[in-house]
């Protein structure tokens, strides 16, 4: 990058069902308290990219319009559950190459209760029971379980895990600690994913500024936005069919290899991840596609303890999806905000100690999948 | 072109472009295949969906396979009014190099399948767009030899 981009001030409308409220009364929290811990002032934003799925035309300027903020240019960025990356990308770009020296990252969302509809399906596929997205879940699931070892009670005990972290976040949706035996009581979605196992789509809103680093911020050291390459019949784009996918690198991998490489870190460098965890499984997933551990590793880091809060590297200390729920434009900028409060040691009972680099992902349909690396300047 | 990757088909009309069943009822995949990148595919694609090779000529896949993975849906996602619960799988076809085709399962009770059992395609009828009865592909236990 050609200048370092910092973030200077960050905010959040708590994650979860909020039936008086639109997607824009929650945009407008999380975007005034961004900009008054930045001290932006009126006309000094020069760019806004706005994050959303299910938002419709213009989402992100009837948030800045309801704040009399408008006049840049106001870019709704959609890229599945990789919305809020995306955003976050375009706007580090902004400041990176001098075309602004104050960019507005935002994201919204307001879910349809239930299971996920998508316009990615046409309506035969509908019909003919193709597209329920739990269930692609289930069978990415299956097939983790059987290559790298695990059963579900490993995946009982990665719930647990994030539960317990999201009993100490004030802005997650479920604020309870669960038990293995609880996780396994609850009902069956699609074999073998559970309820508990499975996130909740929701609504929220989360905003960042980002302006040439100074010091003292948190940096935004490298990100990156990936789509998949074709070939498997598992990935995150759906298809009805794939070939032999040994060889052919997913996105998360390509997008956290170029993310690690713009920070100038390798994956023993990171201190504190905040990660997709749409169900238990793509959170064990996902830890081998980052590079945290070795495929079929994952039955001893949770064992040992490791990503949970107070081990060696923390996963999803905000509690993840699972305990904050979804809202596809806003989740990943959530975890922009949970990451930056780790690193200037503000995430009060949830707090990580010595975080120097945390690293936030997000990964869904396109297929996209968006790495950020954060750390203190 | 309707919504997403609609693969030719409108309305309720799968059946002709996505399956072929002959005269002894038994139903096969009409998939594509590149004589360039020497795979398949399925639908039929523009271009090889792998490798983006453009020599695509229609393909009629074998009608047998291996299961490979499966689950059970046991609520109704959105736009369906088929029958709760049913399976769905993902089938390793019979055929070099492999093909991994995604499809409902006739028998939907997880704990009936092992990896790797053997499976023939056959159709079913599910409500379409408009409610009308539309012919899509599954896959069933294999009785054929």
């Amino acid at each position: 990058m050609t200048r370092e981009v910092g973030i200077s001030g960050i905010g959040l409308h708590p994650f979860g069902r909020f039936d008086d409220l639109t997607a824009t009364d929650m945009g407008v929290v999380a975007v005034q308290a961004a900009l008054a811990e930045a001290g932006v002032g009126r006309g000094e934003i020069q760019a806004a990219f706005c994050g959303t799925a299910y938002g419709g035309v213009a989402a992100g300027h009837r948030v800045l319009s309801a704040l009399a903020l408008t006049g840049m240019p106001i870019v709704d960025v959609e890229a599945g559950c990789a919305s809020g990356g995306a955003a976050l990308q375009l706007g580090v770009s902004q400041i990176a190459s001098g075309q602004a020296d104050c960019v507005l990252v935002f994201g919204i969302e307001k879910m349809p209760r239930g299971v996920i509809r998508s316009s990615f399906f046409a309506p035969w596929q509908e019909c003919a029971g193709l597209t329920p997205a739990p269930a692609y879940f289930a069978l990415r699931a299956q097939r983790l379980l059987r290559e790298h070892g695990l059963t579900s009670d490993h995946l009982a005990q990665l719930v647990v895990k994030n539960r317990a972290n999201g009993a100490l976040n004030p802005d997650a949706m479920f604020r309870s600690a669960v038990t293995a035996e609880q996780v396994l009581a609850s009902r069956m979605i699609c074999d073998p994913l559970r309820l508990w196992m499975l996130c909740s789509p929701n609504e929220g809103a989360a905003a960042v500024v980002l302006r040439p680093a100074r010091d003292g911020d948190v940096v935004v050291a490298g990100v990156s936005l990936r789509s998949h390459l074709p070939g498997s019949v598992l990935g995150e784009d759906s298809p009805l069919c794939g070939i032999d996918d040994t060889t052919i690198t997913p996105p998360t991998t390509r997008a956290a290899r170029d993310a690690y490489e713009q920070a100038g870190i390798g994956p023993d460098d990171i201190d504190v991840v905040e990660c997709q965890d749409t169900d238990a499984a793509r959170e064990l997933l996902t830890w081998v596609e980052l590079g945290l551990c070795a495929p079929g590793e994952q039955a001893r880091v949770l064992a040992d303890g490791d990503s949970e809060l107070g081990g060696r590297r923390p996963v999803n200390p905000s509690g993840g999806l699972l305990s904050k729920g979804e809202p596809l434009g806003a989740s990943a900028l959530g975890q922009v905000v949970e990451i930056v409060r780790q690193l200037r040691g503000t995430a009060g009972p949830r707090q990580v100690p010595r975080t120097r680099v945390g690293v936030s992902h997000v990964i869904g349909r396109g297929a996209n999948a968006c790495v950020a690396v954060l750390r203190q300047r | 072109m309707g919504r997403g990757g609609s693969f030719g088909v409108t309305g309720s009309d799968v059946t002709s472009r996505l399956v072929t069943v002959d005269g002894d009822g038994a139903a096969a995949l009409i998939g594509g295949f590149s004589a360039t990148s020497g795979l398949a595919h399925f639908p039929r694609q523009p271009v090889c969906p792998f490798t983006g090779a453009d020599d695509i000529v229609d393909h009629t896949l074998p009608r047998t396979g291996r299961l490979w993975l499966w689950t059970a849906v046991t609520a109704p996602p959105p736009g369906y009014t088929g029958p709760i619960p049913y399976g769905l799988g993902v089938v390793r076809l019979d055929i070099e190099p492999a093909l991994d085709v995604v499809g409902v399962l006739t028998v939907a009770d997880p704990s009936t399948w092992s990896e790797g059992d053997p499976v023939e395609v056959t159709t079913i009828e599910v409500p379409g767009p408009n409610g009308e009865p539309m012919t899509t592909w599954a896959f069933m236990p294999r009785v054929s030899p």
